[in-house]
């Protein structure tokens, strides 16, 4: 068959094209296969999909520590000893054998790191510890209470697993998933357009979507806000919110689906998002991790404003803020469901 | 003849250049631009020209510059007049229609304004399209068919960004400017009114839509298999059908046991593509307006199956239980 110019540079054009396609997905996506779990009826496309070369370089990023072995008591509380231990605040009735065992495994949990101010002194004045001249120790007080309140009153979203320092810390004194409001990239002032929040590329919290790329400064940050956006009633009864705000909580399930290595369909029934008795029982868990998100946004790290110094403030000066990323890391259940907080029950105790 | 049984045009045809029919007074007289191109010859009429522009066509460009202007200028504004960043994220860059207070009314230009002025010149521009697509068809004693295949497009486009957000009340009801703004909002707003594939206006334009591809798939191959038999030449079939014609309906009665014939076949094309925009605009300007959830909808009218979910473990509002 003799080939005429025309075949030719038809061919040498789909060739081309084709080269550029093949491209941009060697390089953005993931190949097959994939392990599909189906947990629905049939026809719902209920199914949970991972891609387990993923998963597997995620159990690397998600390792499990060893808890302490367990020690004897010494027999005397922290707050009678008055000697030895002064300006203990939320711990003083722990024994003092288990109290220095907590302190160890924070030190590693939280700052493991050599140097003059890492180990004890990252919090403490090591000529004398009961000083609360270093803002971390006051931080670190605060957090404590914290983890106390999440495993005592929030057992609806951490259940028995509860959560230690390790959860968020992994080793690092500021955890590597943290939030600021943003304020977005710079845009132009004047009488240009706002772009409202939303329209620009690379925001990891939108999944990288157009979506508005701050939805957790309105949505985490304080209890109280409404995330449901759905009419409740088949015709217009004033139920549902806008369709600006249905972006808004778009985006931070997003968030959610990221943060937990999840697809919607992880908590959702897809063909109605906002109906719970067709829902998987982990959205009940998430609605309340919501919550506590909310309550320690609020409650806890937004009452340390005046503890941070500036250096550890967001670009509107507001505090380090926790988020779904904060503890799951791209894990369903952080450290896949190992429960160390089982081992410092101390932790998991109500604040006095 | 037999060059024709290939799906790339292998044979091109070049002679004097083509000035079509005679126009009558009141046209502007025809540009003399002509030239030809091989590689558009590759896939259809090697000559390029005569285009005519006309007043309402040169109009019509006109507002389409300053809509995309607009839209483009914002664009790069939202990301401080950085060139690079304009390249590099232009997928997600947008105009955003007004926020809700401003309901109906014109909006600052920082919060929408330039949205309403943008969507204003684009609605005009594509207004004065529609004119010249039909006066052009009338110019050449053809019927009107594109105009009204094109009208039902912008009766879509019209419903989403102009008639909607009236019955709504509200301009931050319309669609964005935008690739990824406006697909992030279309989904958006599928979930907020409880998820729009119950709703029986977008079933049908789906059905139209993949219709539409169907059929055209269905035309262009039975039209090309008999290409070698004069088949391509459509109009002299349906006046006087050959050979070519009479295999393509005897091929499509073995297969389904019915067929078009040469002339129906464009009609059902053009009600399956006119269509396709047409319910589907209907789909959307009942939604919010009439009915709130299209899920809830559907339950109600027994549209939507109940599919078993686990009742060992049911859940309900969390909220409702505190």
């Amino acid at each position: 068959m003799k080939l005429s110019a025309t075949t030719l540079t038809a061919s040498l054009l789909v060739t081309v094209i084709a080269v550029l396609l093949i491209i941009p997905m060697m390089l953005q996506w993931e190949r097959p296969p994939m392990d599909s779990t189906q947990w629905g009826s049939r026809g719902l496309g209920m199914e949970h999909i991972v891609n387990p070369r993923l998963a597997e370089k995620l159990k690397e990023k998600n390792v499990l520590p060893t808890p302490d072995d367990p020690v004897p008591n010494d027999g005397k509380l922290v707050k009678d000893d008055h000697e030895n231990y002064k300006n203990v605040q939320v711990l003083g009735d722990l024994d003092t054998a288990q109290f220095n065992r907590l302190m160890g495994a924070i030190t590693l949990w939280v700052a493991p790191q050599d140097g003059d101010n890492a180990g004890c002194a990252y919090c403490h004045n090591t000529d004398n510890m009961a000083s609360d001249e270093k803002y971390t120790k006051v931080v670190a007080r605060r957090m404590l209470q914290m983890t106390r309140t999440i495993n005592s009153t929030y057992k609806t979203h951490v259940a028995e697993t509860g959560v230690t320092c390790y959860t968020c810390h992994r080793g690092m004194p500021v955890p590597a998933n943290i939030w600021f409001t943003n304020p977005g990239p710079k845009q132009a002032g004047g009488f240009a357009a706002s772009r409202q929040g939303q329209n620009v590329a690379h925001e990891p919290i939108p999944a990288f979507a157009a979506l508005p790329y701050d939805p957790l400064t309105p949505l985490l940050s304080k209890p109280g806000e409404n995330i449901r956006i759905v009419a409740t009633t088949a015709l217009p009864e004033g139920t549902g919110g806008d369709v600006r705000k249905t972006e808004t909580t778009y985006a931070l399930m997003m968030h959610m689906s990221t943060a937990l290595g999840v697809n919607c369909t992880f908590c959702h029934n897809t063909r109605a998002f906002s109906n719970w008795q067709q829902s998987r029982p982990q959205r009940v868990t998430a609605w309340h991790g919501i919550q506590m998100v909310r309550d320690l946004n609020a409650n806890y790290l937004g009452s340390l404003a005046n503890v941070f110094p500036p250096n550890r403030k967001g670009p509107d000066g507001d505090v380090a803020k926790l988020d779904c990323a904060t503890c799951h890391q791209g894990v369903n259940k952080p450290l896949y469901g190992f429960s160390m907080a089982k081992s410092y029950p101390e932790l998991s105790v109500p604040n006095p | 003849m037999i060059e024709y049984q290939n799906i790339f045009t292998r044979v091109q045809v070049h002679g004097p250049a083509d000035y079509g029919v005679p126009l009558k007074p009141g046209n502007w007289p025809r540009e003399k631009g002509i030239t030809t191109n091989w590689l558009l010859g590759v896939i259809g009429d090697a000559q390029v020209g005569p285009i005519y522009l006309g007043a309402i066509g040169i109009m019509s460009l006109i507002c389409g510059f300053i809509a995309i202007e607009i839209i483009g200028l914002n664009m790069l504004a939202s990301v401080d007049w950085n060139p690079i960043q304009f390249v590099r994220q232009l997928f997600w860059l947008g105009l955003e229609p007004p926020p809700a207070k401003y309901g109906l009314s014109l909006a600052p230009l920082r919060e929408g304004g330039w949205w309403q002025m943008a969507g204003f010149f684009l609605t005009t521009s594509i207004l004065l399209w529609w004119l010249r697509t039909y006066r052009r068809a009338r110019a050449l004693g053809m019927g009107t068919h594109v105009a009204w295949a094109f009208a039902a497009a912008i009766w879509l486009y019209l419903v989403l960004g102009f008639i909607r957000p009236l019955l709504m009340g509200n301009f931050s009801e319309a669609v964005p400017f935008g690739i990824f703004p406006h697909l992030d909002w279309t989904a958006a707003f599928s979930i907020r009114y409880g998820n729009l594939f119950y709703n029986p206006f977008h079933m049908l334009s789906i059905a139209f839509l993949y219709g539409s591809a169907l059929l055209f798939a269905m035309h262009g191959a039975t039209i090309l298999a008999v290409s070698r038999l004069g088949g391509e030449r459509e109009i002299e079939q349906i006046i006087d059908r050959g050979t070519a014609s009479e295999r393509a309906a005897l091929f499509w009665r073995w297969t389904m046991g019915f067929n078009a014939t040469m002339e129906s076949i464009h009609r059902w094309a053009w009600w399956m593509a006119v269509l396709c925009p047409l319910v589907g605009g209907i789909g959307i300007l009942l939604t919010g307006t009439v009915v709130d959830n299209w899920y809830l909808w559907a339950v109600k009218h027994h549209v939507a199956p109940m599919y078993p979910f686990d009742l060992t473990a049911p859940i309900g509002d969390p909220a409702k239980a505190q």
